[in-house]
């Protein structure tokens, strides 16, 4: 086993794998930009680094400087969490050029299910289901000519693309070449790959993916299912295990087609093989994460394993401890991704310093956090802060339970979307799972009534007003902001508030 | 002390004296009979009547929000003195108006630059922070004043980044 592990990460993510480093015995190494110093991740660690500058190409992406503080400090092994270098083949294989084991599969198949046409290509190869479409990039007469052949509506894609970027819906063959050329540029821009390959669009599918862990070995497993299918502008938002429409018979199918694919790329360690379900329950491979996602949690509690142990065991060179029919789901779990911005405010992020922060706790509930009361969210990275997660026998005990946290759940000083997961899970569609990929978005249509809320309760909030007011010391604003408006430094912020009110109905 | 706040667009008048450890309130005129208790900065623990309701104070750079049990109402607090600003601040179309940066981030793009003529909901600047773009709107029609912000900088949640006239 490993004696130190670098993890070339922050946030949450970095704090779990550090978690499961301490569990094992094996040394954990923090690495920080000039913004984290102060982050949960470094102090969580045994050892930590500064790596350069608040943006992440000088220092979470920085490959060099990374790989030499590793060389440095000793470390056997980095993981590298999820986004930043995750998914980057080069940076693992620099990692192997110093001697250095990168946690995760081989560069080469994270070169194949990188590219999302060659991964099409080899899962049309081995016979597998897969959306209709084209396995290679298209010049735009030739998407055209296929979307003839296929059928709209279609979806155009970037070959190298990854959250929702360069990809556009094509409805009429009218809107197909301004789309096409949308989705390059986008695709250029973004990641210097103008690739674009197109498939049939699905209407309403479920986002379905199975979780799958290879060894070194030729051992590999699926560990069922997640449901992901709550997602805005292509985001997951809500994920759970098992999925309302899973069966045995299902989930068996679905694992089987996920091992092959990662058996045609010659996968190790923990990855993810992501499927489009229609109404009639079809399957098609959408495509392969080669990484531990973001919702692995979800997995752990209804499998009772830690996916962070067993990529720590695999990488190390051990064999899978578990085979197929070892496998057991059992209950039910949800995650909620709990975010710093504004969902009455379109989404807009929102940074800034942490004034109060009161977590749930109690039966079967999980939280997994990057952030802590006082620290100030940073501007120059994702607006995730932390994930909540229940566990429950089934389902409706589960959402029960997930409400019941995120009504102790309680953050002051910046803006987040707790209130739409409380909106969420009560919504009659979401507890009878009649959830697509198409559901958040015609939820938020529908604009909510603000005005249901009981008159008692109304009055409470008026009295708890005047007792906060009457309560406020009359002393300096801490962060001098009201100063900045030329305001007198001792208004308490109530008055500030009003005047704010006031400003804006000038 | 007495206060007036305004949720949803409705007055309450509240009128508070220290009552030992806890308070003796009247809300509209009407006695209400209320134990207050806190131990944690920003939560109180109410008992009315033998009910019981954990009240949260949640602060925004930009609004204040008051939360009880699961329900959140946006709280206005004012004491006569800025009762006075806020009733002689004019009507609602005329005058100065402000962009204020409703995050902090850095300014990108400064869309409208002073001069510009410019409509209700129009883009005057782009702010960028955690990887997303956010363009802040102008809040009425008329032309632009001032620009308080360079593109490159960074600006507080609050700021004012433009005067419309």
């Amino acid at each position: 086993m490993f004696k130190k592990v670098l993890i070339a990460n922050r946030g949450e993510i970095a704090v779990r794998i550090i978690r499961a480093c301490r569990e094992m015995g094996i040394a954990s190494v923090a690495v920080f930009s000039d913004v984290d110093r102060g982050a949960l991740h470094v102090s969580k660690a045994d050892e930590a680094y500064a790596i350069g500058p608040a943006p992440a190409s000088e220092s979470y992406l920085n490959t060099e400087k990374i790989i030499s503080t590793a060389a440095r400090c000793g470390a056997d092994a980095i993981h590298p969490g999820y986004g930043f270098l995750s998914e980057n083949p080069a940076f693992a294989r620099a990692c192997d050029e110093a001697g250095i084991k990168f946690i995760g599969p081989p560069p080469s198949a994270m070169e194949m299910m990188g590219s999302k046409t060659r991964a099409r290509q080899a899962v049309q190869a081995a016979g597998l289901p897969a959306v209709p479409g084209s396995d290679r990039g298209l010049s735009v007469e030739e998407a055209v000519s296929l979307a003839g052949e296929i059928g709209f509506p279609v979806m155009i894609k970037a070959a190298a693309g990854g959250g929702g970027k360069g990809m556009r819906q094509v409805r009429t063959p009218a809107d197909l070449r301004p789309a096409y050329a949308t989705a390059r540029s986008e695709a250029e821009r973004a990641f210097k790959n103008g690739e674009i390959y197109l498939e049939k669009f699905i209407e309403n599918p479920r986002h379905i993916e199975i979780q799958v862990l290879g060894d070194e070995h030729g051992n590999l497993i699926y560990l069922g299912e997640r449901e992901c299918s709550v997602q805005r502008r292509h985001q997951k938002v809500i994920e759970e295990a098992p999925s309302a429409i899973v069966d045995e018979d299902l989930r068996r199918r679905m694992g089987q087609v996920a091992v092959q694919v990662a058996r045609a790329a010659g996968y190790t360690n923990a990855g993810t093989v992501e499927f489009l379900v229609d109404s009639g329950r079809n399957f098609y491979f959408l495509e392969m994460n080669t990484r531990l996602q973001v919702e692995h949690p979800v997995t752990e509690m209804v499998t009772g394993l830690d996916l962070v142990h067993l990529q720590l065991q695999i990488a190390s060179g051990k064999k899978l401890p578990l085979r197929q029919a070892d496998i057991n789901i059992r209950g039910h779990a949800i995650e909620c991704r709990i975010y710093a911005e504004d969902p009455d405010n379109n989404f807009f992020p929102s940074p800034g310093k942490i004034s109060r922060l009161l977590q749930p706790s109690g039966p079967g509930i999980r939280e997994d956090t990057g952030v802590y009361e006082g620290w100030t969210v940073p501007l120059d990275y994702d607006p995730m802060l932390s994930k909540l997660i229940a566990y429950a026998p089934d389902r409706t005990a589960a959402i029960a339970r997930m409400r019941r946290a995120l009504d102790e759940y309680f953050i002051s000083g910046i803006k987040t979307n707790l209130s739409l997961f409380r909106r969420l899970l009560e919504h009659p569609d979401f507890a009878a799972a009649r959830i697509d990929t198409g559901f958040l978005e015609r939820m938020l249509a529908f604009k909510a009534d603000a005005n249901t809320s009981p008159e008692g309760l109304v009055k409470i909030a008026a009295i708890s007003a005047a007792l906060f007011a009457a309560r406020a010391p009359a002393n300096p604003d801490q962060n001098g902001k009201a100063k900045a408006n030329g305001e007198k430094p001792n208004s308490s912020n109530w008055t500030r508030t009003a005047r704010i009110e006031a400003l804006r109905s000038q | 002390m007495i206060y007036e706040v305004i949720i949803a667009g409705k007055t309450y008048k509240v009128e508070l004296s220290p009552a030992g450890p806890t308070w003796r309130c009247k809300l509209d005129g009407c006695v209400i009979p209320l134990d207050v208790a806190s131990s944690q900065n920003g939560v109180l623990s109410i008992l009315v009547d033998g009910k019981s309701y954990e009240v949260r104070q949640e602060t925004t750079p930009t609004e204040t929000n008051i939360v009880v049990g699961r329900e959140r109402f946006g709280a206005v607090v004012c004491d006569s003195r800025s009762l006075r600003s806020r009733r002689s601040s004019g009507g609602a179309e005329s005058g100065l108006k402000k962009v204020i940066a409703s995050m902090p981030g850095k300014v990108l793009r400064i869309l409208a630059p002073a001069g510009t003529a410019v409509e209700a909901e129009q883009s005057v600047l782009v702010i960028e922070a955690m990887k997303m773009q956010n363009e802040m709107k102008s809040p009425k029609k008329g032309t632009v004043k001032k620009i308080s912000a360079v593109e490159g900088s960074t600006v507080e949640a609050g700021q004012v980044l433009a005067e419309i006239e």
